[in-house]
């Protein structure tokens, strides 16, 4: 057969792992995604280090006494709603609409500040009545835990706001569109990183 | 570069090319809101069977987990979403050996070392 | 305002310290000195540190993992030569807070500093050659990875001279790398630089496993890959899963040290021994990460020199892909003794021997391809060959230690160091060697010189058996590691042999820089004109050496296995077809070279406790961040009869792409 009349394959018939480099949204996409694997691999050893020392008290109040599971609650609400209006704001980009996507960007802003405010006012009632993370290997285990997670929950804020700037800007050209999916699988990934946060750390202390 | 948009699979979540509709995220946020309150519930209640709880509450939670990564993420075992789901089981996998092999393993050195607290006694 | 930094932090007491400081920082200058006379920053920075070229972003690890293996085996010389002279009551010449030193930066400049650098630097090469595209999937990415390692690198370095390194080994177990026993700044140093190179190791693990899953000439499925890169595939996996455990870990003693946690102090509930466990869950795959690609450097190596395919290419992937799974299940093997029941020992000792199976069935695969082939002694062979006797023999020694109870007795034993010495030299350094030799024409356009290529590897194969055989008959006589003298002046004589070994080694790496220069003096003699200097096997020899920034003038169309092979063996049939098109380049990028200038200052100043310097640090990184975030202008366009041109122009033989 000639080897010149051939094209690059693309009918039905061809597996998918043989049409040659995928397209760059796609590339984009899923190094996102192993970033995504490798950051809560993180999150996996900080589960693993309060499993294991959430006993130690040091003859302190335990996670029970401490918690309070109504603010959690109210936490996890903001936190899920934030998910679905970031989806809707992903949906718009999609349709090249910034008059679609703002209001919603807002919105995952305001639900996302609240949810640190609530989480800063926990830490620091608990930082004023003793029981910092140097008190114990269980507290220690707790603020990182819950404090990394709140720190992703930051630099997520600080991204959308710039992903705001950066639509504002430079419009909804393909780059930002492919960085605003990105922000829109990490925040989706924040909220499964909480669902496991609030049903060990705070459902499950005793 | 490549005009097959459909070349190596999809990428996870939304992109260009998916066609995600609204109702995806209403719905998924029907069930994780189910499956949240029953978790606080389940925390709260006497009418479940002590011991029985903290299985239940995993299982709500990962109930909840594959919820999320359904209608928000949607990741599925379509041959267009292999890598992100075999990427998917190789994280979980290795997420279930840190935190189980840790707790295990952990479990069993302090059941046979001396507690530290002593340990540290013999020194003076 | 300065911290804990002051004058006294210079070691003006400790001669050796600023003897040493001295002639590197006298090299550093005259090197930078030498570049600003002769007017080669232009050049340097439009070419090298900047570029976005996987090409020239691996030359540069390489370089850097060469550099530093003369720095790391500076430690290794002196740790020997004190050895040497310690028996008996003998003291030796270097104090034992100035040894613990030596022994933790040579663990930590090797594995970190040296090992993966250079398989890092080798797969980024190659990997996009073999797979037939122009670059990996995130080329900016790629070369900030770079400058991030190079900013750990220079944090390492910086401790010689002001301050200290940590004295806790290699990995800084806890307690005594807690604040209470380690006030100093080693273990910061060791820590932060650890850190920021860890972030771009775990990029660079993102960015290969993107490339090698998404990214591949038509036609390339899965199973038509070069086993290279199906072994890159599982060791970028294996740091995709396995570097967030270490920065975690690390994070949690950092937050011990700085903000008085308690994950693993000896106090409030800590526990030193979740360091233990989880480090060694980053450790374990760890060495894998480092093997793995050497593995796949022999598998090209031994089939393009025996002139046969590769025998068993299912089972060799079957195989790499199970060593990715199974190195996760095996890592309490390296802390048998400390406390755990039976049954956990037992399980992960079975464990530990199961996975010597699938790498058993790759060194049959070897020699099934060796056997009946036409073998051509060339010194990737050499290598190759030097490889698979004394891995196997690290190997077994390995899962004799697999043993919990054979454990008990040579846990931290020089038993132990004979064995992990034996598979890093053994396979990792090997499988560098030949690597760096079997690709070395392909990056610059020339091949290296023979004979001194061989002298060097005879130097490293013979010095590696006196430097180590002897440590495992001391290891059993109950001689342990990381000791600074010892009692029974009867281990002298192995002492002095392991010395000798180590100095016959220190000729091989001297032999090694020879080589390079000589190479480079005579190179017209062994230019390479085809892009074929080996009659090779796979798509990497189907271009010219060195390839153009775009690597392939025409995007390749795969069939089979062995791609270029089978192109030559049907007439140099045309791999690439259809008309030149014009290539998108992605344009050199400044980010990488900036963020390691900032991480570089951000960790000296967190180490010294200046804390507006690590302001400054910070700030500047996310400045260096947004503006790239809103750099536009980030592709230049080859029209296609600039491509063509080129091509016709090039040294490529017949049937090249």
């Amino acid at each position: 057969m000639n080897v010149m009349t051939q094209t690059v394959p693309t009918s039905e018939a061809v597996p998918l792992s043989m049409r040659g480099p995928a397209p760059v949204q796609v590339v984009v996409g899923y190094g996102f995604w192993l970033f995504l694997l490798s950051d809560i691999i993180i999150f996996a050893a900080l589960f693993a280090a309060y499993a294991v020392l959430s006993g130690e008290t040091n003859e302190g109040p335990p996670g029970a006494a401490l918690f309070d599971k109504t603010h959690v609650f109210f936490e996890t609400a903001c936190l899920l709603a934030s998910s679905m209006t970031c989806g809707f704001a992903t949906l718009a980009v999609q349709r090249r609409s910034m008059l679609g996507a703002f209001p919603w960007m807002v919105v995952t802003l305001i639900l996302g500040v609240t949810f640190l405010g609530m989480e800063w006012a926990e830490f620091v009632h608990m930082l004023a009545a003793g029981n910092g993370p140097s008190r114990s290997a269980f507290l220690s285990a707790f603020f990182t835990l819950v404090g990394t997670h709140g720190l992703h929950v930051t630099v997520g804020l600080f991204w959308l706001v710039i992903m705001m700037l950066q639509a504002a800007t430079l419009g909804l050209r393909p780059i930002v569109r492919r960085r605003f999916f990105c922000f829109g699988l990490f925040w989706h990934a924040l909220d499964i990183v909480w669902i496991g946060v609030f049903t060990i750390v705070y459902l499950g202390a005793r | 570069m490549n005009k097959d948009s459909n070349a190596q699979g999809k990428a996870p979540g939304i992109t260009e090319h998916s066609r995600i509709r609204r109702r995806s995220y209403l719905i998924g946020l029907f069930y994780a809101t189910i499956l949240t309150l029953a978790s606080f519930w389940a925390s709260s209640t006497d009418l479940i069977y002590e011991p029985g709880v903290p299985i239940l509450l995993a299982v709500l939670a990962i109930a909840q987990m594959g919820v999320h990564l359904v209608f928000f993420l949607h990741i599925s075992s379509a041959p267009d979403q292999t890598n992100n789901f075999l990427a998917l089981a190789f994280g979980i996998f290795v997420v279930g050996l840190v935190v189980f092999g840790s707790m295990i393993i952990m479990d069993n050195l302090n059941h046979a070392m001396m507690p530290m607290d002593q340990l540290m006694q013999m020194q003076r | 305002m300065l911290g804990k930094l002051t004058w006294a932090a210079i070691p003006f007491d400790q001669p050796i310290v600023m003897i040493t400081s001295g002639v590197i920082g006298f090299v550093l200058l005259a090197t930078l000195g030498l570049v600003t006379v002769k007017g080669w920053w232009p050049y340097l920075w439009r070419e090298w540190i900047t570029s976005v070229d996987h090409k020239r972003i691996g030359v540069m690890y390489v370089l850097l993992a060469l550099v530093m293996l003369v720095r790391g085996f500076a430690d290794a010389i002196m740790m020997r030569s004190q050895l040497a002279l310690a028996a008996g009551g003998a003291q030796g010449y270097l104090p034992p807070e100035h040894y613990d030193q030596i022994f933790s930066a040579h663990g930590t400049i090797m594995i970190f500093f040296v090992a993966m650098p250079f398989v890092i630097g080798l797969m980024n090469f190659a990997v996009p050659l073999q797979l037939g595209v122009r670059d990996v999937a995130f080329p900016v990415l790629n070369n900030v990875s770079f400058w991030l390692t190079a900013a750990g690198v220079l944090l390492v370095n910086l401790s010689l001279f002001v301050g200290e390194f940590a004295r806790t080994g290699w990995l800084a177990y806890p307690p005594l790398s807690e604040i209470t026993y380690s006030p100093g700044v080693g273990v910061d140093y060791y820590l932060w630089s650890l850190q920021i190179s860890g972030i771009g190791t775990l990029l660079s693990g993102i960015n290969l496993t993107t490339t090698i899953l998404k990214l591949r000439a038509p036609g390339m499925g899965y199973m038509r890959m070069p086993i290279f890169c199906w072994t890159a595939l599982a060791s970028n996996l294996l740091i995709v899963a396995a570097f967030p455990v270490l920065t975690a870990t690390f994070a949690m003693l950092l937050l011990d040290r700085y903000c008085g946690f308690h994950f693993f102090t000896n106090d409030a509930g800590g526990n030193p021994m979740m360091y233990i466990n989880l480090i060694w869950i980053w450790g374990h795959p760890e060495v894998y990460i480092l093997i793995l690609p050497a593995f796949g450097v022999f598998s090209e190596v031994v089939a393009t020199f025996s002139g046969k395919p590769l025998f068993g290419y299912r089972s060799m992937v079957m195989a790499t892909m199970a060593i990715c799974v199974l190195s996760f299940m095996v890592w309490l093997h390296h802390f048998f003794t400390m406390g755990a029941g039976a049954d956990v020992n037992a399980f992960f000792g079975i464990m530990t021997m199961i996975i010597a199976v699938p790498t058993g069935v790759k060194v049959f695969n070897w020699l099934f391809t060796l056997y009946g082939g036409r073998i051509r002694f060339t010194v990737p062979i050499y290598w190759a060959l030097g490889f698979m006797v004394t891995f196997v023999i690290g190997g077994m020694t390995g899962v004799l230690m697999a043993i919990p109870p054979a454990d008990f007795v040579l846990h931290n034993s020089l038993f132990l160091i004979a064995h992990f010495h034996n598979t890093a030299i053994g396979g990792v350094v090997f499988g560098a060697m030949a690597g760096y030799t079997y690709w070395f024409p392909k990056a610059f356009g020339f091949k290296l010189d023979e004979r001194l290529g061989k002298a060097s590897f005879w130097c490293w194969f013979i010095g590696f058996y006196l430097a180590f055989m002897p440590l495992y008959a001391l290891g059993l006589m109950g001689a342990t590691r990381r000791m600074q003298h010892y009692p029974d002046a009867h281990w002298q004589p192995l002492m002095l042999v392991a010395l000798s070994g180590a100095v016959l080694i220190l000729f091989g790496i001297g032999l090694t820089v020879v080589q390079l220069a000589v190479s480079i003096r005579t190179r017209e003699r062994r230019r390479d004109l085809t892009g074929d200097p080996w009659n090779g096997r796979t798509l990497e020899w189907s271009t010219s050496s060195p390839p153009p920034a775009w690597n392939f003038s025409r995007v390749p169309l795969v069939k089979t296995n062995d791609a270029f092979w089978a192109s030559k063996q049907h007439g140099h049939e045309q791999l690439g077809e259809g008309p030149y098109v014009p290539v998108h380049l992605p344009r050199n990028n400044p980010t990488g070279v900036f963020l390691a200038f900032f991480a570089v200052v951000l960790g000296f100043a967190l180490i010294w406790h200046i804390w507006w310097m690590a302001m400054v640090g910070l700030v500047g990184s996310i400045v260096v961040g947004l503006l790239q975030a809103w750099r536009t202008d980030t592709e230049t366009v080859v029209s296609a009869e600039q491509v063509a041109a080129i091509h016709e122009a090039s040294t490529a033989g017949e049937g090249a792409i």
